[in-house]
């Protein structure tokens, strides 16, 4: 075979990214540490910096719930990340995808039985009982609206079929999360957490279950990104490149429910983080998926942290569901996106 | 219990080199394969081989069933009858990275779309070497050097793949393919979208891959371009039907034949040897 003179030097900067990728990660993570403070001195009663006297305040509110926004949005940014690059199409989204209603059902279906539960065996018991299957339940939602939608779209390959059909999947999963919530009532209080996606009730619980999932569902998601890359080639070049698709596929699906799921069993359905993250990444930087799992998971998590400061900060005393702010914002990008791709 | 990595790698234990076929020996070898797709055969009974050191250029009408039949030789797509076999082993029994080190596959043009950089694009022909975890070492990055001066697209090699005309993204695509520095190499169509200078470029660096001991099967449309290879192979309604030199009259005759009679073949002599082109009957 012919060989040629080493070079091993990196690919020259493309005029159209302005930054590098360890550039765009030091920008988020400086963003993330900013949004970080100002969420611990967002209270009801308007910006309040005096630490000292918030303590008791900041420990057992403000901490968890901003630091849980962070994680919930890098969940939704990598589960989104993952989405678009497995189904090679820019428009996937755990939310567009019916996985998110999936796993919003599948909590609501929990919280239903663990109030039935909590009747024969006492709140306490029930209550270690649903934290265990929350995610359980989300997780297998997720897997099951994902199915559905793609099983109705007839595969992924076609992206605006993709998006209707995941959309038909979304609203057909909530209306089904509705009757469960009227026919019990335990289930009301998730209602509006859970269909409108709310930071607000984010606790230290909450803060471990996600900070362990995303420590569980990053690396995994990293270490199967250059099968991501290879999909990019099409299905069949990948394969002829001697990976075992179905297996890595599969997995990658895995770890994508599972961010998903924990990510709507404590914060709900939180819209298009997982679209727009991804793409504000991509559009900064040209990246392999490696690392661009990596920064949309960031880029979810500084975007959903901003939105939380919002949602308690526009109206205060009074509190926006942060959902109801990334659906405005998100929506208008997709709004934009699909505009852009009618265009060409 | 294994592993992670394990379980999503393929590199089986006990590693049979990858084959290093002689000059003229079977790098591959079909027998009898079948396929029906919609109740047609579209692949009929074919048998071939392809030997080291030798390019041979694949052609027929629309629909003769040639992108099939290389799937069939790649392993793509497994036959209803009849076998592949790849250095005198069956496909099916080659574990899937060491048969990708072997071989390497290009598809037609279309399904390749996303924005990563061209550079990486061209690296994941190394994948069947590095594995799916493996880091690329120099051979690695010297291998893709290599196949990107060759299909001449080293000048782009941070844009991303989307961003590309049609020509260039078959360039690249092109490079991945010969980056992988396999015995067989097997395509389709790669001089679509390609102006003359650069089908030129595809065509010279298939056929001194050849000469260095590859053994190379292309899906051409030119029947002119084809004409230059060692050996033509012309398929018609899934059936092989001719396979010879450039030269020989039954081959041109078949292959006027399964066109329709669209062009005669005409000898000329250019750069001192005999050529044979495909004038179009008008």
């Amino acid at each position: 075979m012919k060989t040629a003179p080493l070079a091993l030097a990196p690919a020259a900067r493309p005029a159209a990214a302005a930054l590098t990728p360890w550039g765009l990660a030091a920008a988020l993570a400086a963003a993330a540490v900013v949004l970080l403070l100002l969420g611990l001195a967002a209270g009801a009663e308007g910006w309040s910096f005096a630490w000292g006297d918030d303590a008791a305040l900041i420990s057992a509110i403000r901490a968890p719930r901003t630091l849980g926004a962070l994680l919930c949005g890098a969940l939704l940014g990598l589960a989104g990340a993952l989405a678009q690059g497995l189904f090679r199409n820019p428009l996937a989204d755990p939310y567009l995808l019916g996985s998110a209603a999936g796993a919003g059902l599948g909590v609501v279906l929990v919280l239903a039985a663990g109030g039935l539960l909590g009747a024969s065996m006492g709140l306490a018991a029930a209550g270690a009982l649903m934290r265990l299957g929350l995610v359980g339940a989300a997780f297998t939602g997720a897997l099951f609206g994902m199915t559905l939608t793609l099983v109705l779209a007839r595969g992924a390959g076609r992206p605006l079929v993709l998006l209707l059909a995941g959309v038909v999947v979304g609203v057909l999963l909530t209306a089904l999360a509705d009757v469960v919530i009227l026919l019990s009532p335990e289930a009301l209080r998730g209602k509006q957490v859970f269909l409108l996606g709310s930071t607000s009730f984010l606790g230290w619980s909450s803060v471990v279950t996600l900070a362990a999932t995303l420590a569980l569902s990053l690396p995994l998601a990293v270490l199967l990104g250059r099968a991501l890359d290879a999909l990019v080639l099409g299905d069949d070049s990948a394969a002829s490149l001697g990976l075992p698709l179905p297996r890595v596929r599969l997995a990658l699906v895995l770890v994508m429910a599972l961010a998903t799921g924990s990510a709507v069993a404590q914060a709900g359905l939180v819209a298009f983080v997982g679209l727009v993250a991804p793409h504000l990444v991509r559009r900064a930087v040209v990246v392999r998926h490696g690392p661009l799992l990596g920064l949309s998971a960031l880029a979810g998590g500084v975007l959903l942290l901003a939105a939380d400061l919002a949602a308690r900060s526009l109206l205060a005393p009074r509190e926006l569901p942060v959902g109801v702010l990334t659906a405005v914002f998100g929506g208008s990008y997709l709004l934009w996106l699909l505009r852009r791709r009618m265009a060409s | 219990m294994r592993t992670f990595a394990e379980l999503m790698d393929t590199s089986d234990l006990p590693s049979p080199a990858v084959p290093k076929a002689r000059d003229g020996g079977a790098a591959l070898q079909a027998r009898g394969l079948l396929v029906h797709l919609g109740g047609r055969r579209v692949v009929d009974d074919v048998s071939l081989v392809l030997r080291a050191g030798e390019w041979v250029a694949l052609v027929g009408p629309n629909g003769a069933g040639k992108s099939t039949l290389l799937q069939l030789l790649s392993g793509l797509r497994v036959p209803e009858a009849g076998e592949v076999q790849l250095a005198g082993r069956p496909l099916a029994a080659w574990p899937l990275r060491q048969r990708a080190q072997a071989l390497a596959w290009l598809a037609q043009q279309g399904e390749a779309d996303g924005d990563i950089a061209v550079r990486d694009v061209v690296r994941l022909g190394r994948l069947p070497h590095q594995g799916l975890f493996g880091a690329p070492d120099a051979a690695d990055e010297a291998a893709v050097s290599a196949a990107m001066a060759d299909t001449e697209c080293t000048a782009w090699e941070a844009r991303r793949l989307n961003e590309l005309s049609g020509g260039e993204r078959q360039r690249v695509l092109l490079a991945r393919v010969l980056a992988v520095q396999a015995g067989v190499l097997l395509l389709d169509e790669p001089t679509t979208h390609l102006d003359a200078p650069h089908q030129r470029t595809v065509l010279r660096c298939l056929a001194q891959r050849a000469r260095s001991g590859a053994a190379v099967a292309v899906v051409l449309h030119d029947i002119t371009q084809a004409l230059a290879a060692d050996r033509v192979l012309v398929m018609d309604g899934g059936r092989l039907v001719a396979d010879g030199a450039p030269r020989d009259a039954a081959l041109q005759a078949a292959l006027v034949a399964v066109f329709d009679g669209a062009f005669s073949i005409e000898v000329v002599t250019a750069q001192g040897r005999p050529r044979w082109v495909a004038v179009p009957a008008l």
